[in-house]
């Protein structure tokens, strides 16, 4: 068993903390007054008035919290219920991004034409933001009805993850040692032989990093399309929430997103860890 | 006629205009069951010499024979060992070797094959690792699972490039009686490479220099006369074996040394001033490097003064 240092526990807890305590001290508070004529006024005060501070987002906002999974309306759900719809898209989109990509970086890694013919077209299509190719998502799967918007924000996440995939795949590729290979051809390994014993072997850490980067811009990129598209989802609810006026549940959608991405981050750099170290 | 023919092999590398000839008229004859060390300078060519026995590379001119057939790629009848033991670091010891037997006795049974696999791993002695990686071995047991993988392909030569190379001393020096030994207890034809004129005594019947290259070829050979058992201590006050040792230094010192040249190359070297990176860099692959000529500067050195 690892001996836990106190200090990597201790001192996130404090980071925590002093967040907290900065936030609640810039921002905003409802103050009640009366006035002279009798009638009660409510007031912001405070150095930044619209921003909601901790204790009163946790007053607005725990309805969404405690009951993380209740369906009261339609737009009025848990927030781990809104969080389970977009992971859901996320996940398909993602698939989509991996099993694309892979072969994609394969094939750039392998053949030095194919990469001279597609790099420069993959480095220009790499930084598109997401909310650029939304609207051309939108137009293809214009005419397939009820599924239209999901299409579109399967074909952005897709389009926008697939990247790091491509491109960590290709330099893994590449980076196969020559022994590997001379192991392969010594032994008279055929060439499907070649890929699956050798190639994706040696080639599953470069692809894990790009599977893990593709995740954090997949999860990214799902806001962005459900404040566009309006599936419901945290994006969505975001977005709402921004229309209603009700600040809090913004926050506490930031906060969510924050700890989703993060878990996920967490989760695959485990799988990634573990492919390196056999390596 | 011999069992493994080299007939005036050459072999350069590099485009045309530029181009380095490692081997020239390179000859070599090696009969069936012989163990045979070649033994030269580093970077002479005498792991290319290797990779045209295995078929990894073709010569320019000249043709390499074994029994009789030219060599026309590789193939699993040529066990190679590996200068950098070249294991496959996401396979366990045992499936290292099995994915060797797997690929070159694909009619055997599931017992045969694994049969094959223990067997080689136990005369390796190394039976208690056979479920590690090779990332949990040392580098002297990495290399007996190469030649365990070579060996379970029931090779017609074995190859040892270097094969001790990278080890430490004390351990190299076990490692040679613990190979040469099973060499000889498989009564395979072997082709030693090695860049320690010791170790050629050591482990081969027979050891041929290879001059300093470019343009390397071998010199004669010289027959190793000593008892085979060759205790390493016993050795040390054999006079014959300090006779041969002092010829085939002496062939490399003397005619097989690298001729005096002169080289010259063109050097890059290091800027203090902050890289500029407004320079636009190579768009499409291209190395990664701007281009500071000023830095440029050629030097001319010379080679064996």
């Amino acid at each position: 068993m690892k001996k836990i240092h106190w200090e990597s526990v201790l001192m996130p807890l404090v980071g925590i903390a002093l967040t907290l305590l900065a936030w609640q001290m810039i921002s905003g508070r409802t103050v009640t007054r009366s006035l002279a004529d009798g009638t009660v006024e409510e007031v912001r005060l405070g150095w930044v008035q619209d921003l909601p501070g901790p204790v009163q987002t946790w007053e607005k906002t725990r309805k969404y919290v405690v009951e993380p999974f209740a369906k009261r309306e339609e737009l009025d759900q848990g927030i781990l219920r809104f969080t389970w719809y977009s992971l859901v898209i996320v996940a398909k989109g993602y698939a989509i991004a991996l099993i694309l990509g892979t072969p994609m970086g394969f094939l750039l890694g392998l053949s030095a034409t194919f990469s001279k013919m597609f790099d420069p077209i993959i480095q220009v299509l790499r930084p598109v933001s997401p909310l650029a190719w939304m609207p051309l998502g939108v137009v293809l799967f214009a005419n397939a009805g009820k599924s239209a918007n999901e299409l579109a924000a399967l074909f952005t996440i897709a389009v926008c993850a697939m990247w790091p995939t491509v491109l960590n795949t290709a330099v893994g590729v590449r980076a196969i040692p020559q022994d590997y290979l001379n192991v392969a051809r010594v032994l008279k390994l055929s060439r499907t032989q070649t890929l699956f014993r050798i190639m994706i072997p040696a080639t599953l850490p470069y692809m894990f990093t790009g599977y893990r980067l593709s995740l954090g811009i997949a999860w990214l990129v799902i806001v962005a399309v459900e404040m566009l598209t309006g599936r419901i989802g945290i994006g969505n609810f975001l977005w709402n929430e921004y229309n209603n006026g009700l600040y809090t549940s913004i926050v506490l959608c930031i906060v969510t997103i924050g700890l989703v991405g993060f878990s996920l981050d967490r989760a695959m750099s485990l799988l990634e860890r573990r492919f390196k170290g056999i390596l | 006629m011999s069992f493994l023919v080299l007939d005036r092999v050459s072999k350069g590398f590099g485009p045309p205009e530029a181009r380095r000839e490692v081997l020239r008229g390179v000859d070599l004859s090696v009969e069936q069951g012989e163990i045979v060390a070649i033994v030269g300078y580093s970077g002479a060519g005498k792991s290319t010499l290797l990779h045209l026995v295995s078929g990894l590379l073709g010569p320019d001119t000249g043709s390499v024979r074994l029994d009789g057939r030219t060599i026309e790629g590789p193939g699993p009848d040529r066990g190679v060992v590996f200068q950098n033991y070249s294991l496959l670091p996401w396979l366990t010891v045992a499936e290292n070797i099995r994915l060797a037997v797997d690929s070159v006795f694909p009619g055997w049974t599931e017992a045969q094959r694994a049969e094959q696999v223990d067997r080689h791993i136990h005369l390796v002695n190394l039976t208690p690792a056979r479920d590690r990686r090779p990332g949990e071995l040392s580098g002297g047991m990495r290399q007996r699972v190469s030649v365990a993988r070579a060996l379970a392909m029931d090779p017609r030569i074995l190859l040892l490039d270097e094969p001790l190379g990278a080890l430490d001393a004390l351990t190299r020096g076990t490692l040679q009686d613990e190979i040469s030994r099973i060499c000889r207890a498989s009564g395979k034809t072997v082709v030693l490479i090695t860049n320690d004129p010791d170790e050629g005594i050591l482990m081969a019947d027979r050891i041929i220099p290879l001059s300093a290259g470019p343009g390397a070829t071998l010199g004669p050979s010289f027959p190793v006369v000593l008892d085979p058992t060759r205790d390493r201590r016993a050795l040390n006050h054999d006079p014959r074996f300090k006779a041969l040792r002092a010829e085939v230094v002496a062939w490399l010192m003397g005619p097989g040394a690298r001729p005096a040249v002169s080289v010259s190359r063109k050097l890059i070297l290091p800027d203090l001033e902050p890289e500029d990176l407004e320079i636009p860099r190579s768009l499409i692959g291209g190395r990664r490097r701007p281009r500071r000529r000023s830095e440029e500067r050629r030097e001319t050195v010379d080679l064996n003064p």
